[in-house]
């Protein structure tokens, strides 16, 4: 099996903390990280190959620097990285980064699964996968928790849902996004380390995969940014004194006298 | 190319746009502000700017479609088991003062089979319209089918709006189809209104694990997209005597299908839903034993509420994934969120800040949760846990 797997870098959210008297974001000495998602995609597609054979193909669309953290996935057991990275891609929403990824992809060729995380940390859209699927034509599953079984030009995976799972059935070549419970990502090896030391990154611009730069980066989005600003959450904090049977006691005459509860 | 650019005579370098932005992509240097590469051209710093020294050339973007061709708004109604999923009355509330303020008609698109009951339901809640795509083949959720369906409508009736529920099948099914119409799609949103001159939709949402709220168009593009966050939006009073018209489109359905849903399995109890739960009572790593999960366990059942919790919890194994709340679990917005022995990491408040109530039962009265709690009590919670289910029977006569 040919894998493919779809990661971003996002800021560390440890760090986003608010300045109150400027009510801006302090985002000093941030550190970049893989989105927290991604990591159960990597570990996912090297489960596969080391079950099945074949390849993991790891592909990031973001600025040079991201070529770091991609070798941190060769590390970890991948066999290629490749990263998309143009001026013309900065911007993106996520219908012009489905289109790019959906390009560098088609460059790639021959894989059997994509894989993606159910969402990337600093947008929490959830909208790339199902939209690179789109993109490339082939089915889709969000929010995979199990792959039950997968072999040639078929998967069968379990998803998790608002109430439970289901168990779906897809032909391939197909995308999955995946939730953490999927697995539990492995470190990097020694041999690993060595590798991704030695490794280079191809970077591809947007003529390398033949992408329409209409379509990529701002030009290429139809959503539009036009404002942003930190929510004022107005909490007017009170705390309970007394002993216990007398906190317990308060909380709950508070809590029933809310509107709401009298339907309880 | 589109470019954010410095206008050096102006810049003074007081660094407030450093602050302003989001991706921590500015740097001064020798008294000028310096952009750079990891910019994601999102503007913040444009309006932040005394000076008016930062410049924003956008491209002309060229769409030759006739956007007002495209009226009315949208709400789709996800349905199980044949009946509209709560978030669709929230949807069809918002979409009702959408729709007035615009003087367009506000239609429910139904899909599904055996859905006279629904669609009645829906124009109770303030649909003018339903279109209802009653087929057998699509009584249970299907991506696949579901997509394509969705897709012929919006291609064939050309509405300016289509709302949908930021739910698992919502967020699954909007991004497809967006994707397919080459239209935009704001996912997750908290906030909708019409931009009174423009005529467009604003469409506001949390990012950042809502540590930031961006506010997002799609001028060019129809229809204008959004998933919505459940619990958010509020529905009309239900009026049986509404009535409205009802469209029962020829949708032909695709030949082959590639996706296939073999088994459906809903965890019984009520308990999990978390997105649906108007109460949730969590359990974080200071409920110190998987045993007593059952005092969180029968707070919630007393309450009719949904059980969720950290992640420490469930990586412990004590307690299955999804119960998860936070970062890399569910986001939730109940009305009353109880926090039992959670320290309130920022991964955790990332997927519950935005409950309407925060209560914090912790021992740590240093613990990061009583910052936004609204109502904190100090203490263990074995010990407030029992006294507080049995204050609860008591008053609830259970
Ligand atoms: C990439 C990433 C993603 C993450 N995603 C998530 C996520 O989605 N959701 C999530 O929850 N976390 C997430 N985390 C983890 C998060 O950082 C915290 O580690 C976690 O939320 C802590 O859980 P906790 O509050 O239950 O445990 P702790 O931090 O151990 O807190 C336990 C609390 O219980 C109190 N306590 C102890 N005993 C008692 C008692 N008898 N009575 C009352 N109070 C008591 C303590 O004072 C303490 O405040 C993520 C972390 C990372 C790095
Ligand atoms: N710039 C990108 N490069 C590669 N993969 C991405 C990028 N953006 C998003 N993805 C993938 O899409 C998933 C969902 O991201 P999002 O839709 O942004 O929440 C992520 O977990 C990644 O797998």
């Amino acid at each position: 099996m040919n894998v493919i797997v779809c990661v971003k870098q996002v800021p560390g959210t440890n760090e986003v903390k608010i300045n109150k008297e400027t009510n801006t974001i302090i985002r000093e000495g941030v550190e970049s990280i893989l989105n927290p998602f991604d990591t159960y995609a990597v570990e996912e597609g090297l489960r596969i190959k080391d079950k099945t054979g074949g390849k993991v193909t790891v592909i990031s669309m973001g600025i040079p620097s991201v070529a770091d953290m991609l070798k941190e996935t060769i590390a970890l057991g991948a066999d290629e990285a490749v990263l998309l990275s143009d001026r013309a891609f900065a911007g993106a929403d996520t219908l012009a980064t489905s289109y790019a990824l959906s390009m560098g992809i088609r460059k790639i060729g021959n894989y059997d699964l994509i894989i993606c995380g159910k969402q990337a940390s600093d947008g929490d859209t959830a909208q790339v996968g199902p939209s690179l699927a789109e993109k490339l034509d082939i089915p889709h599953a969000t929010n995979i928790r199990k792959i039950e079984e997968i072999k040639e030009g078929y998967i069968r995976c379990q998803r998790l849902t608002d109430d439970g799972y289901e168990v779906i059935e897809m032909s391939l070549p197909a995308v999955i996004t995946v939730v953490k419970e999927i697995n539990e990502p492995r470190l990097p090896s020694l041999k690993g380390m060595m590798r991704a030391k030695k490794a280079t990154i191809p970077v591809w611009t947007a003529a390398d995969i033949n992408a329409d730069i209409n379509r990529c980066g701002l030009k290429g989005s139809p959503t539009q940014v036009i404002k942003t600003f930190v929510p004022v959450h107005e909490i007017k904090s009170e705390l309970i004194e007394g002993a216990p049977a007398e906190q317990a006691s308060k909380l709950a005459e508070k809590l029933l006298s809310m509107r709401f509860m009298k339907c309880v | 190319m589109a470019n954010i650019r410095i206008i050096t005579e102006k810049c003074i370098g007081c660094g407030i746009c450093i602050r302003n932005c989001p991706f921590n992509a500015i740097k001064v240097e020798n008294k000028k502000a310096i952009i750079l590469e990891n910019c994601t051209l999102c503007g913040s710093c444009v309006s932040s700017c005394k000076f008016e020294a930062i410049e924003f050339e956008k491209d002309e973007i060229n769409n030759t479609d006739d956007l007002s061709s495209y009226k009315g708004v949208w709400v789709f109604a996800e349905q199980k088991n044949s009946i509209p999923a709560q978030v669709s009355y929230e949807l069809l509330g918002a979409g009702r003062k959408l729709a007035d303020q615009l003087e367009v008609p506000l239609s429910a698109v139904i899909i599904g089979s055996g859905l006279d009951e629904a669609i009645k339901e829906l124009i109770a809640y303030g649909a003018d319209n339903v279109y209802a795509v009653d087929n057998q083949a699509l009584k249970d959720y299907n991506d696949e089918l579901y997509s394509d369906v969705l897709t012929r409508l919006i291609q064939q009736y050309k509405p300016e709006i289509v709302l949908m529920g930021a739910t698992t099948y919502g967020r699954s099914l909007a991004p497809r189809v967006s994707s397919r119409l080459n239209t935009g799609l704001t996912a997750d949103c908290t906030g909708l209104e019409i931009d009174p001159e423009k005529r467009i939709l604003l469409q506001t949402r949390p990012a950042f694990g809502g540590n930031l709220m961006a506010t997002i168009t799609c001028p060019n593009h129809r229809p204008q997209m959004s998933t919505v966050r459940p619990k958010v939006m509020k529905p009309l009073e239900k009026d049986a005597s509404r009535t409205g018209q009802i469209i029962r489109p020829e949708i032909k359905l695709p030949d082959e299908v590639r996706t296939k849903v073999v088994e459906t399995v809903s965890v019984a109890c009520e308990m999990v839903n978390l997105t649906e739960a108007d109460i949730i009572v969590s359990a974080g790593r200071g409920i110190g034993d998987p045993k007593n999960l059952k005092l969180v366990e029968e707070l919630a059942q007393v309450l009719g509420g949904a059980v969720g919790a950290s992640r420490a919890v469930v990586d412990a194994g004590w307690i299955e994934y999804s119960h998860q709340v936070g970062q890399t679990g569910k986001t939730v917005c109940p009305k009353v969120y109880i926090a039992c022995g959670i320290s309130g990491a920022v991964q955790h408040l990332a997927g519950m800040s935005s409950s309407d109530t925060i209560i914090a039962i912790n021992n740590n009265p240093d613990a990061p949760i009583f910052k936004i709690a609204t109502i904190g009590i100090v203490g263990d919670v074995l010990e407030i846990l029992p006294l507080l289910i049995n204050e609860f029977k008591a008053r609830l006569g259970k």
